[in-house]
């Protein structure tokens, strides 16, 4: 081998390890400051002499989550049903609306205006007299949950399917598509990955939906658990609750990532 | 030189009349726009015709118009014989742009036509294959649009519209996105190409040299509305090759069409 092929697997190697610190650098980033925050949280309270009443320590909230477990799964549990049950909905109904707008030019005249005026109204304003119509039981959160999650998935959804080339759909005409064929082969798959992100900023949007229709009435949920520790001065509790409503976020917004990266090419995935 | 290998038998290239046709768009503002005015136009099988106009003057209007894609305002389009009045199923189509599907393979591309026609595909992949062979991709099935260059994607695109088999190839200003190099080549390359598959073409371009390189007979259409000005034969023996260029008839072609846009005013001098 000559010198100056050693000198290219050299160059190779190093690369390659230069890649790898920086692939380990990269993923331990969110975690490394993370527990920094915490450590300072976990020593700093009781240094500043910051009673637990006020604002506990982390492992006290840690601990209190995994002493209270069965507590948290059920009222987690249903917090979870509202928000998929409510973003189900606003999926099917916020897609239908966006293929309907699409379509449909009247349609869209009629209802843009409706939406984005409905979009103004503050939510939470709404949820007492949701329970006034809805009641005290599921409705209500599902109701809430929907309300927040539909109109990002609307307007994504109409967003991308108004993306494409007008050139595209002459070429699958010119080849003697349908509709139907368009819809499928071209428009559809080009509107997925702004379809996503509207569904994406809709299942984080159906979690909190569902939390503030708990905070106004309710007797099960994560939300109404969190008003009862907050009501009882057991701030410990409220914080437990809190954590574990941000965890719902966070697990509900990597599933629907997931079935994202199934279903959705990368553009940059090739390159 | 080596001569590409036939892709199965030659097509049998359709006939085209264009009869009287106009073409008036409404505008939104209630009056009419006159894309095209009384166009009268046969291409005899097989035959190569370029249109070389000015931006704007119909002649990408009378490619939608074969195609299938707009209807005409009076006249009529018969391919074969047969009016058009959709998307004819013996019609490819290129258009500037390659119009690729980024989410899908090389192969998976070039068999969109074959899947929303509704034919068998595992009919039609070797000649997919061949048409691959044919442009240089071969071994290039499975990569994707983004991982090849404008030049790659186009002749990916050619190879879609001749898939199918089509009587006839519509061209829309197929290299105008194209760098000055790659084109050269296309185009050598485009005439091989019609040499052993047979089609007729109608070329759509706004280079006088392209045209007259390519074609059995070069259009010229004048400005908004478009008519046919010119319709001339080219008689420099194929294969043509770069010494054409400098051929004196090629130079006396491309002069005679200068001067028909200098006297419209499209071009100064």
């Amino acid at each position: 081998m000559t010198a100056a092929g050693g000198q290219g697997v050299d160059d190779k190697q190093s690369r390659r390890k230069r890649n790898l610190v920086r692939a380990i650098t990269e993923t331990a980033a969110a975690p490394v400051l993370a527990l920094i925050i915490l450590a300072v949280w976990q020593v700093g309270v009781p240094l500043a002499g910051i009673s637990d009443f006020i604002l506990p320590t982390p492992w006290q909230i840690l601990r209190r989550i995994v002493v209270d477990h069965r507590l948290m799964a059920t009222h987690a549990g249903v917090t979870l049903l509202e928000t998929l049950a409510g973003f189900a909905l606003a999926a099917v109904t916020g897609v239908g609306t966006a293929l309907m707008i699409f379509y449909s030019r009247l349609f869209e005249r009629a209802i843009y205006p409706l939406l984005v005026a409905l979009q103004t109204i503050p939510k939470v304003a709404l949820a007492p007299l949701l329970v006034l119509y809805l009641g005290y039981g599921f409705a209500p959160k599902l109701f809430l949950a929907f309300l927040l999650a539909f109109f990002p998935i609307v307007i994504a959804t109409v967003v991308g399917l108004n993306g494409l080339d007008k050139a595209m759909v002459n070429l699958v005409r010119s080849m003697g598509a349908s509709e139907w064929q368009t819809f499928f082969k071209v428009r559809l798959p080009s509107a997925l990955p702004s379809l996503f992100g509207g569904l994406k900023v809709g299942i984080s949007l159906a979690v909190i939906g569902a939390v503030i229709g708990e905070y106004v009435a309710a007797e099960r949920g994560l939300g109404y658990l969190q008003l009862q520790a907050s009501s009882q001065f057991d701030t410990t509790l409220s914080f437990a609750a809190m954590i574990v409503i941000a965890a719902l976020g966070v697990v509900t917004f990597w599933s629907l990532e997931a079935l994202e990266k199934r279903a959705v090419f990368e553009r940059e995935a090739a390159r | 030189m080596k001569e590409p290998a036939p892709v199965t038998a030659r097509l049998h290239g359709v006939s085209v009349a264009i009869e009287n046709v106009t073409k008036t768009y409404e505008l939104r503002d209630g009056g009419d726009l006159l894309a095209l005015d009384r166009v009268d136009l046969t291409i005899a099988p097989g035959e190569f015709v370029s249109i070389v106009g000015p931006s704007g003057c119909g002649k990408s209007t009378l490619l939608s118009l074969v195609a299938g894609l707009v209807p005409v305002s009076t006249g009529k389009i018969l391919i074969d014989g047969e009016e058009v009045r959709r998307p004819h199923a013996k019609v490819g189509v290129v258009f500037q742009t390659d119009l690729l599907l980024y989410w899908r393979s090389v192969m998976d591309n070039i068999m969109l036509p074959i899947e929303i026609k509704g034919w068998r595909r595992r009919d039609y992949l070797p000649r997919a294959a061949r048409l691959l062979e044919q442009v240089g991709l071969a071994g290039f099935e499975s990569k994707y649009p983004s991982e090849l260059s404008g030049g790659m994607r186009q002749r990916t695109a050619i190879c879609r519209a001749l898939v199918q088999e089509p009587g006839l190839l519509l061209m829309d200003e197929p290299f105008g996105a194209l760098d000055a190099l790659t084109r050269e080549q296309m185009i050598i390359d485009l005439q091989a190409m019609w040499l052993s598959v047979g089609s007729t073409v109608l070329f759509i371009t706004h280079s006088i040299e392209e045209a007259v390189f390519l074609a059995d007979r070069v259009l010229v259409m004048s400005p908004r509305p478009g008519r046919i000005d010119l319709d001339r034969t080219i008689e420099i023996p194929r294969p043509r090759s770069w010494r054409s260029r400098t051929d004196a008839k090629f130079i006396e072609y491309m002069s005679e069409i200068r001067g028909i846009f200098e006297t419209r005013g499209v071009l100064k001098a």
